[in-house]
């Protein structure tokens, strides 16, 4: 079984157009050298990329069909420290935080594999921190907007109704996912510090041998936390 | 050495390494990339750039950012290309449903101006 595994994992075609063919009419499995939970991992990256493409696609048909003026986004998002209110500022401090966790979470996978327990737990939980921290802005950003600003899914002062509706799905969304993939940190830097995948402890749930190939595949979902911003922040944000 | 080919590097040390081990300084690299391509998107607001000339600079500073997050830090761009092709082809046939929306939306606005704002 781990000799026909291995086998059928080890590519024996070069990297270009003939190998992307062997390697999808070949037995067994088509991305060799990707364990599977991985390439799990990335289909269903694959289906949220389509979840969030759907809400971003109705987010631009509503505002391109709706005959009332859209908000100055811009200004919805000022925040004022004491002076002249700076325009979308929260949302710049946001991106550049969740960007930041990104950069540790890359680094977390890379000493992961070097098997540098310590440095990986930390950076791991420094990622943690950055998302809660992401979450905590976007709780005040939604309660300024609903209690200081009125607005609502079915409504607001300062335009088109949709505005509410989409901002609140979308962003709501992102943050959900940011929130679950803080508690997938939290859980998997747990693992890495009890040494989990030194000893091959098996998984409580799969029961399989546990291997530093968790920590990339929670980079993996972490890194499209961060991207899916990267979207709405240009799209909702700067549009 | 490792950046290579990505796969089962053999450090200085003579450690066996597995899966994806590249350098700290690519991923270092990669972050300042993003905070310099996130500033720039910032600015395009925060000096009020207009019109085409602020869809294109979003536009192209998003793609920039998106590009260099699925190669580098998801390490799309030392897979094989049996998976790259898997991930990256469908989500361009959204792309499509985006600009079939696009003539949809502008029909339903059209619709809009004749029934709610009259002749």
């Amino acid at each position: 079984m781990a000799q026909t595994a291995s086998a059928a994992g080890t590519p024996t075609t070069p990297n270009n157009m003939e190998g992307f063919v062997a390697d999808w009419s070949s037995d067994q499995r088509a991305f060799k050298n990707v364990p599977w939970g991985k390439a799990m991992m990335w289909i269903f990256l694959l289906s949220d990329t389509f979840i969030f493409s759907c809400f971003l696609i109705s987010y631009m048909s509503v505002r391109k069909s709706t005959t009332v003026q859209w908000p100055n986004v811009s200004e919805v998002f000022s925040l004022s420290f004491g002076g002249e209110p700076i325009p979308l500022i929260l949302i710049a401090i946001m991106t550049f935080i969740l960007i930041s966790s990104s950069g540790t979470m890359a680094m977390a996978v890379n000493f992961g594999y070097r098997r540098d327990r310590r440095k990986t737990v930390v950076l791991m939980l420094l990622t943690a921190a950055f998302g809660a921290t992401f979450v905590g802005m976007q709780a005040f950003e939604w309660s300024k907007l609903i209690l200081e600003e009125g607005v609502r899914p079915w409504g607001n002062p300062m335009g088109a109704a949709q505005f509410g509706s989409t901002f609140f799905m979308i962003t709501g969304f992102h943050g959900f996912h940011v929130s679950v993939g803080v508690l997938f940190l939290i859980l998997i830097a747990r693992k890495v510090w009890r040494g989990d995948y030194d000893t091959e402890r098996r998984g409580f749930f799969t029961s399989r041998k546990g291997n530093y190939e968790s920590v990339e595949i929670m980079g993996l979902y972490w890194h499209f936390v961060d991207l899916v911003w990267v979207f709405i922040f240009a799209f909702f944000y700067l549009w | 050495m490792a950046e290579e080919t990505g796969q089962a590097a053999e450090q200085a040390g003579g450690k066996k390494l597995e899966g994806q081990t590249h350098p700290i300084g690519v991923y270092l690299k990669i972050w300042a990339w993003l905070f310099v391509l996130s500033t720039a998107s910032y600015l395009v607001d925060y000096f009020h750039v207009e019109s085409y000339l602020r869809w294109t600079l979003i536009l192209t500073f998003m793609i920039l950012k998106a590009g260099l997050i699925v190669a580098v830090f998801m390490h799309m761009m030392w897979e094989r290309l049996a998976l790259i092709y898997a991930i990256i082809v469908p989500p361009l046939l959204v792309v499509v449903f985006m600009f079939i929306m696009v003539f949809e939306s502008s029909y339903v606005f059209g619709n809009r101006g004749i029934f709610f704002l009259g002749p």
